[in-house]
């Protein structure tokens, strides 16, 4: 019984390597002979491999290589080549778009031509990639669930790094590549538009992020605690709830009143999981095509709290025409 | 019968004895605003007293007696051109005072040709002049930033020939290739903006130029045009973190941070820096940027501009330089104006 109570998995199975379910016509072979790691069974499926890579997935990896390379080999020529300082730079290094003279126009190659390059073999790697994600589902007869949610991830990366800044007609509204660079953007994204803690969707999306963790431990804890009734076995207790089950959903409506289904507890996961970038977008979408500042935004729509003054009135010394 | 401890509590207790040792340096939370609004500053108590100890003002000068009708310095000596209505005896003792905050080490000489103190043949003497002139320009046009307090040569120089924080604008990195690895003037840990990844010289754009420092917007809904850049608001993000730097404080000394821009919900403070930084600007183009053909090509940057001021040469730290200390009042005769 104890077993189950630790977060490492403490029983390994051990049978013969399965190779998957055979290959539709028309794709590639599976690389790799499968093998076996001890330490990987710790925390998951001992048995490593085969991989299937395929046309997309190496057409992905290679347009990923080209868009680490471009904006490592930046960033190492940012340092005069030294990889010393590439290291100990590193979380500001920067590879930043193009200034905002040249707005939608291509700019020269060290002033954001770099950037816009890195940009596109990224977009296409992570698109490609979702293309594979698509495809192995489809070819497994699975839904496409996974790519979905995928998707909504990549829909927050392009309007940050290619809607939004094609609605403001300027590449320079897009996020630099770089550790610290891309943080103090944000930062500087928050402050130009009054704040976004008042966007609407940016509260959204912050509930559904912080909902997503909430409902994963709740889950994950659940399955856990009924483990030991054979609760690991969710997707046969859909259809046919054993004692784990019952009993999972019996602690739920004890302790709150009402409790998901072994199958719908996935579909809140899912829906909470995908609406954070979905309605963060948007939020990001608006902001300078639509809102200005979403402070003042929120005091229109009596959404910020008017708190007491406690200084003095302090007046603005350029709005009196002051001008020593 | 002997009570065997759970496994858990021996793991709290080894945790609490572990996190207590990271508590060495404590900080102090002193709140400003309004409740709940997050308006407070931060202070590490120990780092705060050995700051405050650093920015203490030096004993004055004894006073001297001056009689009625004493001949003035201008009568008196040759070539003097500021404070020329002083009486012999406070000129003197300015010129004591003034040694000891600027050339303790060196003495008159710093200045003054040693054979003739009146002639002008060493830059110091042509700078240090034009020096007092701006000490009083600041005492006389400047008091919503200085108020009654006032500056003396002290207050930046701090017994130093050259004030410890000066800048020069920054070039970036030198830079053989114009191929790849473009900076952008961003992506370094520089000190100018408290070691962040923010525009590194905003001290050109903001302190030697008429920037427009602000860029959040006015308006809810956008009306027409883009507005600042995210660039340009990054560049006044990195003239904040100057601020914060040099005066030792947090966003919330001037700003309620939930909406920067606004004065209704600004502390006080923030008028005083916004003639802080209109001063300073002031300062650099009219007094700094002119003595330019005076000073020799060792005290200028690398581009040959003239070493200028920030809010740090001043402030050093802390909100109040010398910690509020007014050495004016005991020289009154740098109250000006010039």
């Amino acid at each position: 019984m104890a077993e189950y109570q630790n977060i490492f998995t403490r029983v390994q199975i051990r049978g013969p390597a399965y190779a998957g379910v055979p290959l539709p016509r028309g794709n590639w072979v599976r690389m790799g002979k499968p093998r076996f790691v001890h330490w990987l069974g710790r925390i998951g499926d001992a048995q490593v491999g085969p991989i299937y890579l395929g046309f997309l997935g190496v057409a992905s990896l290679l347009c990923g290589f080209i868009a680490f390379e471009i904006i490592g080999l930046n960033m190492l020529a940012s340092v005069n080549w030294s990889p010393v300082q590439l290291v100990r730079q590193l979380p500001w290094l920067a590879l930043e778009p193009p200034p905002p003279k040249y707005g939608l126009h291509l700019p020269p190659l060290n002033e954001g031509g770099w950037w816009l390059m890195a940009g596109f073999f990224m977009t296409s790697s992570v698109i490609l990639w979702w293309v594979r994600v698509y495809r192995r589902a489809r070819a497994l007869g699975l839904g496409t669930h996974v790519a979905w949610a995928f998707a909504a991830a990549i829909w927050l990366m392009l309007v940050l790094g290619f809607i939004r800044p094609l609605f403001m007609g300027h590449f320079s509204e897009a996020v630099p590549f770089g550790i610290f660079p891309h943080l103090d953007w944000t930062a500087a994204f928050s402050i130009r538009y009054g704040n976004l803690f008042y966007c609407p969707f940016h509260m959204l999306s912050i509930a559904f992020l912080y909902g997503a963790t909430l409902l994963f431990a709740m889950h994950g804890a659940t399955i856990l605690a009924v483990s030991r009734f054979g609760g690991e076995h969710e997707i046969e207790q859909i259809i046919d709830r054993g004692t784990a089950a019952e009993r999972a959903a019996l602690f739920w409506r004890w302790t709150m009143g009402f409790n998901a289904t072994v199958e719908s507890i996935h579909r809140w996961a899912w829906w909470f999981a995908v609406l954070c970038p979905l309605v963060g977008g948007i939020g990001i979408l608006l902001s300078g095509t639509v809102v200005d500042n979403w402070y003042l935004w929120a005091v229109k729509h009596h959404i910020a709290p008017i708190y007491p003054q406690v200084y003095p009135q302090v007046s603005d010394p350029a709005a009196a025409g002051v001008s020593p | 019968m002997m009570m065997r401890m759970p496994r858990s509590l021996v793991f709290v207790v080894l945790a609490s004895a572990l996190a207590a040792g990271c508590g060495r340096s404590p900080v102090k939370v002193v709140q400003l605003g309004y409740r709940g609004t997050g308006e407070q500053q931060v202070y590490k108590e120990k780092a705060r007293a050995a700051l405050l100890a650093r920015n203490t003002a030096p004993e004055a000068m004894p006073k001297v007696n001056v009689e009625p009708g004493a001949p003035t310095a201008g009568a008196t000596f040759k070539n003097v051109q500021v404070l020329k209505e002083l009486s012999v005896p406070e000129f003197a003792r300015l010129m004591a005072a003034m040694t000891t905050w600027v050339a303790p080490q060196q003495g008159c000489t710093y200045c003054h040709a040693a054979t003739d103190m009146a002639r002008d043949d060493l830059y110091t003497k042509v700078v240090a002049r034009r020096m007092l002139q701006m000490t009083m320009h600041i005492n006389s046009t400047w008091k919503h930033h200085v108020d009654s307090v006032g500056v003396t040569c002290y207050s930046c120089h701090r017994g130093n020939n050259v004030p410890a924080n000066i800048w020069f604008t920054n070039l970036g990195p030198p830079h053989p290739s114009s191929a790849m690895g473009n900076k952008a003037g961003v992506g370094a840990p520089a000190a100018s903006v408290a070691l962040s990844a923010l525009p590194n010289d905003p001290f050109t754009t903001f302190l030697d130029h008429p920037t427009e420092v602000r860029v959040v917007s006015k308006v809810a809904l956008r009306d027409d045009g883009m507005g600042p850049s995210i660039q340009q608001v990054e560049k006044t993000y990195g003239l904040m973190m100057h601020i914060t730097q040099a005066l030792g404080v947090n966003c919330t000394f001037c700003h309620n941070s939930r909406s920067f821009f606004d004065w209704d919900q600004s502390t006080p403070q923030r008028a005083t820096a916004w003639y802080g930084i209109r001063m300073v600007r002031d300062l650099n183009v009219n007094y700094l940027e002119p003595l330019n053909p005076h000073f020799p090509a060792n005290r200028k940057g690398i581009s040959g501009d003239s070493p200028k001021l920030n809010c740090t040469t001043c402030h050093q730290g802390v909100s109040k330089p010398l910690n509020g200390v007014s050495m004016l009042q005991d020289y009154p005769e740098l109250a000006g104006p010039p």
